[in-house]
């Protein structure tokens, strides 16, 4: 059985939906969108994240048309929306506060759409009737928004926006307005709808949990500049800056300068009195470049006793202990002051643990386990 | 028990002794201070008779009873007057009416002599119902009027940076800083022949005789506007502050125009306060008398000012306030629609 993987932006042939070329956006002397230029190809699930501020709203309303760029231009389907207003571009957005119309029933919010688009009744009810059951709100159709749940309403918003079938579809903060549970039943519901219905999404959100579950390809942003796109196991594995590694999960960062150890090899001088550490890389670095190891949490092994015949050996006391059920995270002191974060599953029960407050460990990894980032 | 003596003596003792010293006072002033003193007395011994829980329901009460009190004294009592001498006869005497209540001959006589004449009379003159109809007929279309002109000022008050609101508020509210009365009279000097309105269009050719305004229904027109627009702004512009833009943006999103989007979603979230504004134009504007009779002509007839003529030239007051009751009457409706829509509001607001 083979199944084509879904990666048009590695094909050099493919035409991307949405093309930003050097936009750059101010509000006065503030700076929201810094020189961009992404890509974003149809039936893409598109991830915006970054932390508050740092314009991956702006970007969202620049698509959706209440933003006009300050400079560069913006490209949907090879054509300029710059001049197109809002309500004529074959875009819609959910609104963060939903943006529900409250004097309309949620029958009436998800055909407001369809209304302005001269379509026949009978069509409208039959789409109308089709965006219900895609939410399953068939029982709600009559009430009013203030007499539905946060999680009702936010499925009526999504299937007004959905209701006129865009090509693109604006997500901004969807499910911010959730509890845990109904934010990620949810966000498989959105995946589930999204393949459905074959539109393009673009989701604004700050939560990466939220960006690595349902996105295709995530971009991380900060102060108005992209720092790395790519899907999300990518972005996890081979951040390629310390921002990204530090912003996606749990890192350990490490600084020390490269040293060339054979090909793609490198050894890792970090502290005074301890061996350098080995790691792979294939991005160069200069004989005794300043550089950081990031190794993720997850990737340590933790020992009570000392292993042998591994690439990369600490020994370090246990300095707290972060118990989550069903993985735990121990927070390990070097002799030299720096914490290292090792995570392991609770494979065993809790009484059988064989490492506790301040025993002194073992950490390991491999070679491989680490990536290493010049910033 | 013994308090509750002293009580029933001093109360005693106030009504007999101590008011005849007090009613020997030179000045009026004086007696109501000491009586003042003796009843402020009286409730506080009453008051420290009583145990805390008793204390606790005297309070609340008070409290609640409050308000039925004034409405009592300043609306039901007045009402019951105003009735029962709509009921009366006219007659030359001082008040001008009969009967007055006399205890000789009992409450029996005295309400055998009222009747609804003066009801019957109103429907018997034209005069009453075309003024009535009239009123109602130019309360209606001024209120649509300030409505043209408030919702505008509202929207844009409502569309201003935060930091100007108050300040526009402000200027809304300014005028009721001047007496009403003194701001009507100066639309007198801008309306007339020779007012700066027709000195200002005739400077800049755009007519060459001067316009009639003043003492005619148009004035009057401009004068309800001009004095009620504050009462319509303030309810539309308190809807309209609170109306989230992302509404707005949502309905362009969906493919409406500006103006699409202004009638589908703007205006019926600001549907409250155009009710709220509208009945606070309409009532008032019903009963109109100042107005009219400042700023109208002959021709303009309103029953304010049938009813002040009945009242001040006729010396009718037997008929003057058959005409206030009915005009109550008519008031009635509106006042609960506009009741029912507040309520509505505030449910709608919880």
């Amino acid at each position: 059985m083979t199944s084509t993987v879904f990666a048009p932006w590695e094909d050099a042939e493919a035409k991307p939906l949405i093309h930003f070329q050097n936009v750059t956006k101010r509000f006065g002397d503030f700076v929201a969108i810094d020189d961009l230029t992404i890509d974003i190809y149809e039936r893409e699930f598109y991830a915006l994240l970054g932390p508050s501020g740092c314009g991956k709203t702006t970007l969202m309303r620049m698509l959706a048309g209440f933003e006009t760029p300050t400079e560069g231009t913006i490209h949907l389907a090879g054509q300029d929306i710059a001049p197109v207003p809002p309500n004529k571009r074959a875009v819609n957005m959910m609104f963060q506060s939903y943006a529900l119309f409250p004097h309309l029933s949620v029958w009436d919010n998800i055909a407001f759409g369809l209304k302005r688009q001269n379509m026949p009744k009978h069509n409208i009810t039959e789409r109308v009737e089709e965006m219900l059951r895609l939410t399953r709100l068939e029982k709600f159709a009559r009430r009013k928004p203030h007499q539905i749940s946060g999680g009702q309403r936010q499925r009526v918003a999504l299937a007004r926006s959905l209701a006129k079938a865009p090509k693109l579809l604006l997500l901004d903060e969807p499910l911010g307005a959730l509890d845990k549970k109904l934010r990620q039943e949810t966000q498989f519901e959105l995946m589930d709808i999204q393949e459905k219905t074959g539109t393009t999404f673009v989701i604004v959100t700050h939560d990466q949990e939220e960006a690595m579950t349902v996105a295709s390809r995530v971009a991380v942003m900060d102060h108005g500049k992209i720092i790395q796109v790519a899907t999300p196991d990518r972005i996890y594995e081979t951040p390629n800056s310390v921002y990204v590694a530090d912003f996606i999960g749990d890192v350990n960062i490490i600084e020390g300068t490269a040293s060339a150890n054979g090909e793609d090899q490198y050894a890792v001088t970090w502290s005074e009195g301890q061996a350098p550490l080995n790691a792979t890389s294939t991005t160069t670095f200069a004989e005794g470049q300043k550089c950081h190891l990031a190794i993720r949490p997850e990737k340590v092994t933790i020992n009570a006793d000392k292993p042998e015949g591994v690439d990369n050996l600490v020994q370090g006391k246990i300095l707290d202990i972060a118990y989550l059920g069903n993985i735990s995270t121990y927070y390990v002191e070097l002799p030299s002051g720096t914490v290292i974060k090792a995570q392991t599953a609770n494979t065993r029960r809790i009484a059988r643990r064989s490492f506790t407050w301040e025993d002194t460990v073992w950490l390991s990894w491999t070679a491989t386990a680490g990536v290493l980032l010049a910033e | 028990m013994g308090l509750l003596w002293l009580i029933l003596f001093l109360v005693g003792a106030s009504f007999f002794g101590f008011l005849l010293p007090v009613a020997t006072l030179s000045t009026p002033f004086l007696q109501y201070l000491l009586q003042a003193v003796i009843l402020g007395g009286l409730a506080y011994l009453l008051w420290r008779s009583l145990d805390d829980s008793r204390r606790s329901a005297v309070s609340r009460n008070l409290l609640i009873g409050t308000p039925y009190f004034w409405l009592m004294a300043l609306f039901l009592v007045p009402f019951a007057i105003v009735l029962k001498i709509s009921l009366s006869d006219v007659a030359l005497a001082r008040p001008p009416y009969l009967p007055h209540f006399d205890w000789a001959t009992g409450i029996g006589a005295f309400l055998a002599e009222l009747d609804f004449e003066n009801f019957v009379f109103l429907t018997e003159d034209d005069l009453y119902w075309k003024a009535y109809l009239s009123s109602l007929k130019i309360a209606v279309i001024s209120t649509v009027l300030t409505l043209l002109v408030g919702y505008p000022i509202a929207y844009g008050m409502a569309r201003t940076p935060a930091e100007w609101r108050p300040t526009l508020m402000m200027l809304v509210i300014l005028p009721f800083w001047t007496s009403f009365l003194i701001r009507v009279y100066a639309w007198m000097g801008i309306l007339s022949n020779e007012g700066f309105l027709n000195q200002f269009l005739m400077w800049t050719g755009i007519i060459s005789e001067p316009l009639t305004i003043l003492n005619t229904n148009t004035a009057v027109y401009i004068g309800i506007v001009y004095t009620y627009l504050p009462f319509m702004i303030l309810p539309i512009y308190a809807a309209l502050e609170r109306l989230d833009e992302s509404l707005i943006e949502a309905a362009e999103d969906l493919g409406c125009s500006r103006l699409l989007a202004f009638w589908l979603v703007t205006i019926p979230m600001s549907k409250n306060g155009i009710i709220a504004g509208s009945f606070l134009v309409f009532i008032p504007a019903l009963g109109e008398f100042v107005i009219p009779s400042l700023l109208g002509g002959s021709g303009t007839l309103m029953i304010g000012k049938v009813l002040w003529e009945e009242f001040f030239s006729n010396r009718d007051w037997p008929v003057a306030s058959a005409v206030a009751i009915v005009l109550l009457l008519l008031l009635v409706v509106p006042i609960v629609l506009f009741q029912r829509n507040q309520q509505k509001q505030q449910e709608a607001d919880q």
